[in-house]
Parts: structure tokens; C-alpha cells; sequence
């Protein structure tokens, strides 16, 4: 034992790097702060360029007036001449687009042409029913996929975890509305007549006054949604039970209840977060679908129905809305990863 | 080679393709096997006249309906998918091989893009064009798929970009074109034929949705998408009318998806 | 412990087999091998742990009084960390990145309740100084990536030592770090063993370091134990032809010696020969030993070997195989000249003030610690970089930053050759594919002719002509590193930048490109930039070497005159910290 043994009776003198960062209460702060004022300037700019392709889709490829006014359209001249005033038309398309856009930042999202009703008032009440159903799919999603996961790699290999892989790489693919006409010719019909196959609503009534209503819609998203996300969680932890930190807290004799939970599960979180926030991300598109098959008096629904009717303010209203929303559920995923991993969180400070 | 041999061994290759097989052969032949034509009126609507699937709204044939219901569907999924991947490849491949405030600035524009879920992107286009033909169907769902593949492309891609034989071809002063074409292209080829794979799962779950929604680019016209909605109203007293057209992709998704995640196993192995 | 017989089965193939190996307290035992001998399961099997797919299948296990294999998996688990504890590989990847240090620490303590929080909180803040860390709130609520390579593994030694294990497997504890902070972690680890009574095995593929810490040392190949005893004696009269093998291919600080690597290359388990497991790559082979299975055989002093011929093996020589240093006076005709290189990443500048010089037919090596800016140097030569200043001259005449930027001529009189040979190889191309390539681009041959050059490539690298069928990915990393200097010379160069090009490899591989190298350069007087950390290396390779400090030349001269007197402080404590064969018997222990 040569190498200089003097070298350990005192604490090194490090030569390599001290790589600590010196985080401070207030520099953590002004570090998160930059980072959020900094993606919501980006989310600002992504939703201002999402606004004029919205406006050109809606208003420049095609004419709204002979949308809404049909077979009239040849026969009325005065009729297109009202319609045009009302609606800006005869204005330039750039002058059309600043009286849109800031009518939107001022709160006002324009005046359905099918009948003449605000839009916001036309939306409110759609905006929270989808808003409900995303809710309750997401908090059947997380947990589920979650459990499958776990339950897969716990048995990784064995007949659980195949069924498990069978299933969900058998429905991952299958489109949302096919699903659900499965689910109700199965449920609703011709087999079991269990469900209500569309949701009826009392005028004024909300979705969550009528829960029966909501299980066929939330089954059909929850089947569209968590066998991919189930699927990718299960690859995630079990290339983190393969890891070297894992083996090694085997071999420091910790159970493996312990080693699932303590070291294992801890860092699939940030993936679990990520991936979620892809799946709600496609359930504000995927709800349009869904919506649709079982009349579901939501923004989906709408959507659709003022696509049908040239209803031009409803569907920019709409789409900024789903915009809007896969933008911030993307901030939020992107805040959240960094929070939850410790490396992302401390070199920010740095 | 071997590498070809083992992805013929792997069951959800052999399963996946005959699935997919069946089903394009059906859209294929079909009208060959039709027992009735697709627009003839065998009895009364949403009976169990004409062939053993019954009549749908108009009393036509659910199965004959069924046999010339896929060419369309098959066909604009598939050129909708090729013009996606082209198009995001070539966008994605670009970016990663150019780095810096290239890629950034591209990337940058592709958030955006992806901001507007597929489905949106068609009923925005539907919004303006009511009566969409079928090429601009292919285009629209071919263009919402183009940021997604983007990123997948850049991100398979930036794994080569970065290692040393890139950086081997680039000391030897090998074109910029070649490396892409031969030293890049053939590592993204199983892992791009993944992601066309999933596409393709995903191309016709959209253009059957346009269908089901009733935007089909030619009304009345036998088609899967269309066919699930002409007969929703039957959904109670003649479920076939919607059942055969929705088993039908339900089976080609499941095939398709079997084949896009076995490239894609294979693709995560080689890369070791 | 004593005792210890252990047979593993993965996938009814025997990865180690009668592995016969005891260790008392106090006592390090050292275990060697080059990468497939088993060392590593035989080292984890001390804990009743084998790795996904294989299994313990027969024999002992006496572990600090338990017999492990008669223990239930629940009595197994806890032995495991308080009576015999594991010293990963790499502790980057070993300590959980979610989890603060001090909650790691804790964690077994807590597990088994040993003593009460407080004293559990205690005896953590008294192990952390004497490995040489801390123990301060602040570092214990790090977490793993705040902390350098060394006090990560400073860390990983705290949280084996804090449960007062008696017996220790240490997995090549140090890979990965630089020779200073290696010297500094093994004397921490010395001093512990000793302390507590603790009998280790340490697992590793470097005779140097086992040499200067281990009493005793078991020599692996091919799951076997072929050679074990006392250290001095094991390298002084090495009696297996493997361990002379693996003797000859290491390199020597104060002496060059012309390394020889072993042909063939390490079987696979289920491909293991019948009889003496090395008898096919061994150059004392005789009829018998491909048949019987040689038994161990005593040579006093628990030294034992496995072989047949012992008797009839020549004696051991260690310096017949040194060859002359490079004589001062050589005429030096200058090929290529650097002046005031400096480089920068971003706002931190990785190289400052270099130049340096090389001639025809000379080896020149860039010697210094990961960060010293060595690779960069070389990257800037080779053209890989393109973002420096100063002056990079062929022949008198200045080259542009980047390959691109320079002359056909220039690209093809110099040719890089990468560190590792997974990543420089593109595994979907064809050897032959990736031969031809350089031999078209420079106009060197085509068609027929090229491909007759191939081969010829391939046979200059001790490759066979059926290699050019074959893909990157289907060749072993020595091979497909004699692939990527095949790629290089059929450009006809002139000069050769080699980065790290053996680091990735075995001993014996390393060895065998090394003498690739020495004929390359004598048959064709090409010349090399020969980058590498390892300063015996440099010895045989090298006729000049520079060392690197932060990205500052720090010593310049004849590589023999540098490693007998240094004259820097930074090269005297490099060469000190630089483990070596000879430490444990010529000077004196």
C-alpha cells in the first residue's frame, strides 16, 4: 500500500471543481421569475401567431357570408350587404384582424352569426362541461396508467405483464369514436341496455348534474388515453429498475417494496408528468370526437356545429381556446419537471 | 441482414402485417367480392335485408358497402401519411443537421404548430372549405401530421448528429448531402418506419373521423368514416349499419399500431 | 469468510464456475480480469446477488459466518449492506439522483434501526471527514450532482463504512476517475480496511492499481480463478501463461517496454473452450491441454496457477521485452506546428497559450487529466473544431479552422482517429463500405483496385479479408478500433491524431493496437499526435510527450526525460499518484 497514505488523513484539498451551486432563497426566486416571465412571453408569442393562422383559416380561404347565407346568397343582394357591414367585411383583412384580436384581449370574443348571441355567453357554459369531463379523465388517467404500469413491472415478464402490454398496445392505436361506438352498441343497445348513449340535459342544466350521462364519454377518453400512457410509464420504470442505483440498493438490502417506492418511483415522476401533459394536451382536441358521438353539450360539440354552420366567430373563439390551453398545460408539465428534478431545479438557481 | 431476419421473427411483425394485409386486401378487392353494387337499394332501411350485415339508411347493402368502402379511405390515409413524413423528415432531419439558431428557429415554429391539436387543424380547413375534395383532405391531415413527425425525426436524428462518425465524415470532407444520405439515412430508417407506422394508425382514425363528423369529400359515397355516421341513427335497431364499417379500422389500427411499436422495439435494441 | 465456491447459471450456461476464493478481515484481496472473465459476478455473488438472468447454482457461500446459500431471501437481504456491503462501479449512475446525500446515507441505518436517530445522525457527520468530506448540514443536503466524480465515490465509501460491514466487494471502484483523485480514494480506502478490520475484494481490470493496494490477488479468465496468491509473488513469478500474457501487455512508467497483446479475444460464456480455458489463445499450448482441465497447483505460499506445463514454462523475465528510449540527439524534420492555440467554449477558455511542435516519423503524446484540453487540441488539428486562434501550420503552410475549410491534400495527409469505436464506426455500413469511401475520396484507388487495397488494409491491422462483408456493429471494440485505423491509413496520411484511441479497451486489446502502432509508424513513418491520460502508456508509445494543465502546456520534452526527472510540480504529482506494478515489490512495499 504505497500510494501515499498521507493524502487520506486529511480532508483533500479537492482539486477537481467544487460543483455546488450557492443557492440562495432570494437568487432562487429571481431565477424563477426569469424562467416564468421568459416562457410567458414565449406562450404570448406562440399565441399570438396561433391567433393569425386562426384569423386567415377562418376568414380568408372562405367567404363567411356565402357560408351562412346559402342559396340566398344569389337572391338578396341587401341581405350580403347587411351581413358584410355587420361583420367588417368591406374592411382590409388586416383592419378586420386587429378589430378581432383586440376585441379578444379586451374580453370580447365577437357575435355568433347563427344567432346573434355573444360568443362568450354561447361558450361559457361548453367551456366548463369539456373542462369537467378532461378533469375527471385526467384523474382517472394518472392513477390508472400508473397502477398498470406498476403492476407490469412488478411482474415484468410474467402473464400479467403481458396481458397488460397486449391490451394496451392492442387499444393504443384504435381511434377514440371507434371506441366509443363499441362502447355503446355494447353498453348502451343491443347488448346490455345499461347506459344512457347520449347525454340529455335539461336546459341549463350542467354535465355533473347528470354523472350517468358522463361515464360512457370519460370511458371512451379514458380507453383513448391510457394505454399509450401506461405503456410508456411501464418502459420508464422499468429501464429505472434496470439502473445502476437501483441494483445497488438491492445489494444494500433494502426490500423491494422500499426499492420500488423510495428509488425507483421518484424518478419516473418527471416522465409521468410529461407524458400526462401530452395526453390532456390531445384530450382538448380528442374531446371534439367524443363529444360529437354522444351529444355531449360541450366545446367539441360546438366546435363541430359551428364548423357545419360557418359560425366563423364561434370556431376562432374555440380554437384559441384549445390553443390556449395546450400551450399552458405545456408550461405547466415543462415548471413542474424542473421542480421535480433536482438536477434541472438546482442548476437553475446556478 | 439478420437484422431484416429478426424482425420477421418477431410475432407482433408477423401478426401486425397479416392483420393489416386482411384489411387492405379487403379495401383492395372488395368491390370484386361485393355482392351488390354500393349504391344499389336491396330493401327497406335498417332491416336485416339484402346480405347477412343488413340494410343501412337508405336500404342499401352494409356489407357491399362495407368491400367498396376502403379504397378511398385506405388510399388518402396512406398518401396523407407519406406526405406527412416527407414533409417532417425532411423539416426535422434539416434542423437537427443544422443546429444552432437554425434548429432553435425552426423548433421554435414547430411549437407552435403543435399547439393546434390534428383535429383542429381539419375543422379549421372544413371551417373555410365545405365540400373538401379528397386531395385537400390528404393535405390537411398530411400537413397536421408534419410538426409531429418533425419532432420525432430531429430527436432520432440528434442522436447520430452527435456521434463521431458523422464527425469522421465531416474531417475527410465528405458533402453535406452524402453524410445525411449515407451516413445518417440508413440509422433513421427503422425508427422513421416506426413513426410511419403509428401515422398510419393515426391517418386513418382522423380521415374516418372527418368521415364521421359528415365532412366526406363525396356524400353518399360507400366510405368507413362516412358510413359510421349515415347509420348512427340505426345504432338500436340495426347496429351492423355502423359495427362492420368500425370493426374494420378498429382491426386495421390494431394492426398497424402492432407493426409502428415492433420497429420501434427494434429500433431502441439496435441502437446498443 | 472462508471458503467461498460459487457456480452461476444464466441461461443454462455457466457464466463463472468453481470460483474458489478466501478473504480474512483485514485483509484486501484483489481480483483481476479483462472484460467477460466474470469477475464482477463473482464479486456480487459474495452478496447472494446475481443479475437479472443468471442465478447462484452451486457451491458455497461463507459470508462473515452465514452460509448464504442456506438463508432465505429475507435473512439474505439483511446481511446485505451491514455484514457485507458493495462499492459500485461507477457512483455517478449508482447514487440515486432524486434522493439528497444525507437521506442516502441514512437509509440503511434507518432500514435496520441501528442505534438511536441521533446516533445514526452522529456517526454520519464523524465517517464524512474521515473519507475526506464535510460533514456539514449544507453537504448532506446535496444532491448527487453537485458533487465532483471524487466525492461521489468519497460518498459511496461513507455509506458502505457507516453499518460497519466485515466484509467489503468493491466493483472497480474507480473508473472514470483521474489518476490524482484515484490515488487520493484508494489510500482513503486502505486506511478504512485496515481500520475496521474489514476483508475486502477488489474487483478490477488494472493490475497497476491492484498491485499497489492489494495483499493478495486472484487473476480471472473465463470464470475461472487461474492464478491467485500474495501480490508480490503473483507479479513477481507470474506462473500462468495468461498472467504473463496480461503482464506484458501493461506499459511502465520508468521503463518503455514494446507491449504485446494476446491474439484472440476473451470467449463468451457458452463459448468457452474444453480442457485449460485458455489453451486457445496460449503460447505454451500443448496436446493435452485441450482436453484436461488443468487442476490448481501449488507453489508455495498459497500461490497457485492452473496450469499443465508450469514445470516447463521459461522463467520470468520482466524487462525482456524493453526497448530503447527514443535517443536525444534524433534529427528532428518538422511536419506540423501549432502556435498559440486558444480555444474557448462559450465564456470558459479550455485551451491557452499552446504550441507545440511534431516531426516525420515521431510520436508525440498529449498527456494530461479529463479537462486538461488535450482532446480539444486534437480536435482543433484534425479540423473536428473549428473555433479557435492562433496557428495550425502542415509543412510550413497554415491551415484553415476546420477540414472543410481546408485543401483536398490537407484533409488527406492528415486522418483523426476517434476514442471510441462504438460512436466513430456507423454500425448500418459495411466495412468494406467504409474502406472505400477515403480510398474514392482522395483519389487513392477505385474499382477493383480498391478493394484488392481493402483487404490489404485490413491485413495491415491484423484483420482478415472476410471482415468487409461484415457491419460495424457485428465486429468487438477492438476490432472495429483496427477497423477505424484501417479507415485512416487508406487515406495514405501523414500524420495521425490519435484520441484515447485504447482507452475503451481491455489491456491486452490496448497492447495489441499499441504495437499496430509502433509498426505503422516504422513501416511507414507516419507520424502520430497520441493523446492519452495515462502516462506509462505514453512511455511505450511516445518520443516526445506534453503535459497538459488546464488547458496550459505545463511540460514539454523527450517522454523518458519527463518520467525519470520531472521538473514540474504537476508532473511530479501525476507521476506520483500514478499506480505501478512495480510499487508492490522493487520499492519495498
Amino acid at each position: 500500500m504505497s500510494t501515499a497514505a498521507s493524502h487520506a488523513a486529511t480532508p483533500a484539498p479537492s482539486p477537481e471543481p467544487d460543483r455546488r451551486d450557492t443557492a440562495q432563497g432570494r437568487s432562487a426566486g429571481r431565477a424563477w421569475t426569469r424562467w416564468i416571465l421568459k416562457r410567458l412571453g414565449l406562450a404570448v408569442l406562440t399565441l399570438w401567431v396561433v391567433s393569425l393562422i386562426v384569423f386567415v383559416a377562418t376568414s380568408a380561404l372562405g367567404d363567411p357570408v356565402r357560408a351562412i347565407l346559402g342559396k340566398d346568397f344569389a337572391v338578396s343582394p341587401e341581405r350580403v350587404a347587411q351581413i358584410r357591414a355587420a361583420m367588417h367585411l368591406d374592411e382590409s383583412l388586416p383592419q378586420r384582424y386587429w378589430i378581432w384580436l383586440s376585441g379578444l384581449l379586451r374580453g370580447d370574443l365577437g357575435t355568433s352569426i347563427a344567432n346573434g348571441v355573444p360568443v362568450s355567453e354561447l361558450i361559457g357554459a361548453k367551456v366548463a362541461n369539456s373542462a369537467f369531463l378532461v378533469l375527471v379523465v385526467t384523474l382517472i388517467m394518472v392513477p390508472l396508467s400508473l397502477g398498470l404500469a406498476i403492476l407490469a413491472a412488478r411482474h415484468r415478464g410474467g402473464p400479467i405483464d403481458n396481458a397488460i402490454q397486449v391490451v394496451t398496445l392492442a387499444l393504443a392505436g384504435v381511434p377514440e369514436f371507434v371506441t366509443g361506438i363499441l362502447l355503446v352498441s355494447l353498453l348502451s343497445t343491443s347488448v346490455f341496455h345499461i347506459l344512457p348513449a347520449v347525454t340529455v340535459l335539461p336546459a341549463g342544466a350542467m354535465v355533473w348534474q347528470r354523472p350517468l350521462g358522463l361515464i360512457l364519454p370519460v370511458a371512451t377518453l379514458v380507453i383513448a388515453v391510457v394505454p399509450y400512457l401506461a405503456r410508456i410509464l411501464r418502459s420508464t420504470l422499468v429501464e429505472t429498475m434496470d439502473s445502476d442505483y437501483v441494483e445497488l440498493a438491492r445489494l444494500k438490502g433494502i426490500p423491494e417494496r422500499l426499492v420500488l417506492r423510495r428509488h425507483a418511483l421518484p424518478n419516473t415522476l418527471v416522465p409521468t408528468v410529461q407524458v400526462s401533459a401530452l395526453q390532456l394536451a390531445w384530450l382538448v382536441g380528442g374531446v371534439v370526437l367524443v363529444e360529437y358521438l354522444f351529444n355531449f353539450p360541450g366545446i367539441g360539440a360546438a366546435l363541430v356545429d359551428a364548423v357545419r354552420n360557418g359560425d366563423f366567430p364561434v370556431v376562432q373563439a374555440l380554437a384559441m381556446v384549445i390553443a390556449a390551453v395546450y400551450i399552458v398545460v405545456n408550461l405547466v408539465a415543462d415548471a413542474l419537471s424542473i421542480l421535480l428534478t433536482p438536477r434541472a431545479r438546482t442548476e437553475m438557481v446556478a | 441482414m439478420n437484422r431484416l431476419a429478426g424482425l420477421a421473427r418477431d410475432p407482433k411483425i408477423v401478426i401486425g402485417s397479416a392483420i393489416t394485409l386482411l384489411v387492405v386486401l379487403l379495401g383492395v378487392l372488395g368491390p370484386l367480392l361485393a355482392p351488390h353494387g354500393e349504391f344499389d337499394i336491396v330493401g327497406r332501411p335498417f332491416t336485416h335485408e339484402g346480405s347477412f350485415l343488413g340494410t343501412d339508411y337508405l336500404g342499401q347493402d352494409v356489407l357491399s358497402r362495407v368491400l367498396y368502402g376502403g379504397r378511398s379511405i385506405l388510399l388518402m390515409s396512406i398518401l396523407a401519411t407519406a406526405l406527412g413524413m416527407v414533409v417532417g423528415v425532411t423539416y426535422g432531419v434539416l434542423a437537427a443537421y443544422a443546429g444552432g439558431w437554425v434548429d432553435e428557429l425552426l423548433m421554435r415554429t414547430n411549437d407552435v404548430l403543435l399547439a393546434f391539436p390534428q383535429i383542429l387543424v381539419a375543422l379549421l380547413v372544413l371551417s373555410a372549405v365545405r365540400q373538401p375534395s379528397w386531395w385537400v383532405i390528404v393535405l390537411f391531415v398530411g400537413l397536421a401530421h408534419a410538426p409531429r413527425v418533425a419532432r420525432v425525426a430531429r430527436g432520432v436524428a440528434l442522436t447520430y448528429v452527435r456521434r463521431d462518425f458523422v464527425a469522421a465524415a465531416q474531417a475527410v470532407g465528405e458533402k453535406r448531402w452524402r453524410i445525411v444520405a449515407t451516413e445518417l439515412g440508413p440509422n433513421l430508417v427503422v425508427p422513421l418506419l416506426a413513426e410511419a407506422g403509428l401515422r398510419l394508425t393515426y391517418s386513418i382514425g382522423l380521415i374516418a373521423g372527418i368521415g364521421f363528423l359528415g365532412f366526406a369529400a363525396d356524400p353518399g359515397a360507400a366510405d368507413w368514416g362516412q358510413m359510421t355516421n349515415e347509420n348512427r341513427l340505426g345504432l338500436l335497431v340495426q347496429p351492423w349499419g355502423v359495427l362492420a364499417p368500425v370493426l374494420v379500422i378498429a382491426l386495421f389500427t390494431i394492426g398497424t399500431n402492432l407493426i409502428a411499436d415492433a420497429l420501434g422495439s427494434h429500433a431502441a435494441q439496435g441502437d446498443s | 469468510m472462508r471458503g467461498l465456491e460459487v457456480g452461476l447459471v444464466g441461461r443454462d450456461v455457466d457464466v463463472i464456475d468453481g470460483v474458489d476464493l478466501t478473504i480474512r478481515p483485514g485483509e484486501i484481496v484483489g481480483l483481476v480480469g479483462e472484460s467477460g472473465s466474470g469477475k464482477t459476478t463473482a464479486g456480487t455473488a459474495l452478496l447472494g446477488y446475481a443479475r437479472a438472468g443468471a442465478a447462484i447454482v452451486g457451491g458455497e457461500l461463507d459470508v462473515a459466518g452465514h452460509e448464504l446459500r442456506e438463508l432465505s431471501p429475507t435473512q439474505v437481504r439483511n446481511i446485505r449492506g451491514v455484514d457485507v456491503a458493495y462499492v459500485p462501479q461507477d457512483p455517478s449512475s449508482a447514487l440515486n439522483p432524486s434522493i439528497r446525500v444525507g437521506r442516502q446515507l441514512r437509509e440503511l441505518l434507518d432500514l435496520h434501526d441501528i442505534g438511536t436517530p441521533e446516533e445514526r445522525d452522529r456517526r454520519i457527520r464523524e465517517i464524512l471527514p474521515e473519507v475526506g468530506l464535510p460533514g456539514t448540514d449544507e453537504f448532506l443536503a446535496r444532491y448527487p450532482h453537485q458533487m465532483s466524480g471524487g466525492q461521489v465515490q468519497r460518498v459511496a465509501l461513507a455509506m458502505v463504512f457507516l453499518p460497519r460491514p466485515q466484509v467489503l466487494v468493491l466493483d472497480e471502484p474507480t473508473t472514470g476517475l483521474d489518476v490524482t483523485t484515484q490515488g487520493r480514494v484508494l489510500a482513503t480506502l486502505a486506511e478504512l480496511c485496515e481500520r475496521f478490520s474489514v476483508a475486502a475484494l477488489y474487483v478490477t481490470h488494472d493490475l497497476a492499481v491492484v498491485a499497489s493496494i492489494a495483499d493478495r490477488v486472484a487473476v480471472m479468465y473465463a470464470g475461472r480463478v487461474i492464478e491467485q496468491g500474495v501480490t508480490r509473488d503473483v507479479f513477481s513469478s507470474p506462473s500462468h501463461p495468461y498472467t504473463r500474457a496480461l503482464l506484458a501487455a501493461i506499459p511502465h512508467l520508468h521503463r518503455a517496454f514494446a507491449l504485446k497483446g494476446i491474439p484472440g479475444s476473451t470467449p463468451a460464456p457458452g463459448r468457452r473452450p474444453s480442457g485449460c480455458r485458455f489453451h486457445d489463445r496460449c503460447r505454451f499450448v500443448a496436446e493435452e491441454c485441450t482436453t484436461i482441465d488443468p487442476p490448481p497447483v501449488d507453489l508455495g505460499n498459497g500461490h497457485e496457477a492452473r496450469c499443465l506445463r508450469i514445470a516447463e514454462l521459461p522463467p520470468w523475465d520482466p524487462d525482456d521485452r524493453v526497448v530503447a528510449d527514443t535517443a536525444p540527439d534524433r534529427v528532428r524534420e518538422p511536419l506540423l506546428s501549432v502556435s498559440d492555440l486558444e480555444v474557448s467554449y462559450g465564456r470558459s477558455t479550455v485551451v491557452r497559450d499552446v504550441s507545440l511542435d511534431l516531426a516525420r516519423s515521431e510520436i508525440v503524446a498529449l498527456v494530461g487529466e479529463s479537462g486538461s484540453g488535450k482532446t480539444t487540441i486534437s480536435r482543433c488539428v484534425g479540423g473536428l473544431h473549428g473555433d479557435w486562434r492562433g496557428r495550425i501550420s502542415l509543412d510550413g503552410v497554415e491551415l484553415a479552422p476546420t477540414a472543410r475549410a481546408r485543401t483536398v491534400e490537407q484533409r488527406k495527409r492528415i486522418q483523426y482517429v476517434f476514442q471510441n469505436p462504438y460512436q466513430s464506426l456507423n454500425p448500418r455500413r459495411t466495412i468494406e463500405q467504409i474502406l472505400l469511401r477515403p480510398l474514392a475520396l482522395f483519389g487513392v484507388a477505385r474499382g477493383r483496385q480498391a478493394r484488392d487495397r481493402a483487404a490489404a488494409l485490413l491485413e495491415s491491422v491484423q484483420l482478415g479479408p472476410g471482415v468487409l462483408s461484415m457491419r460495424a456493429g457485428g465486429l468487438s471494440g477492438g476490432e472495429r478500433q483496427r477497423v477505424a485505423i484501417a479507415r485512416a491509413l487508406a487515406a495514405e496520411p501523414d500524420l495521425l491524431v490519435c484520441d484515447e484511441i485504447t482507452s475503451a479497451l481491455d489491456v491486452s486489446i490496448q497492447a495489441s493496437i499499441i504495437d499496430l502502432l509502433e509498426g505503422i509508424k516504422r513501416e511507414r513513418g507516419i507520424s502520430m499526435l497520441f493523446v492519452t491520460h495515462d502516462l506509462a502508456l505514453a512511455r511505450s508509445v511516445a518520443d516526445r510527450m506534453l503535459v497538459l494543465q488546464h488547458g496550459r502546456l505545463v511540460e514539454t520534452g523527450l517522454t523518458a526525460q519527463i518520467l525519470d526527472h520531472p521538473q514540474g510540480p504537476y508532473t511530479q504529482e501525476l507521476i506520483s499518484h500514478t499506480p505501478q506494478l512495480a510499487a508492490a515489490f522493487s520499492d519495498g512495499g
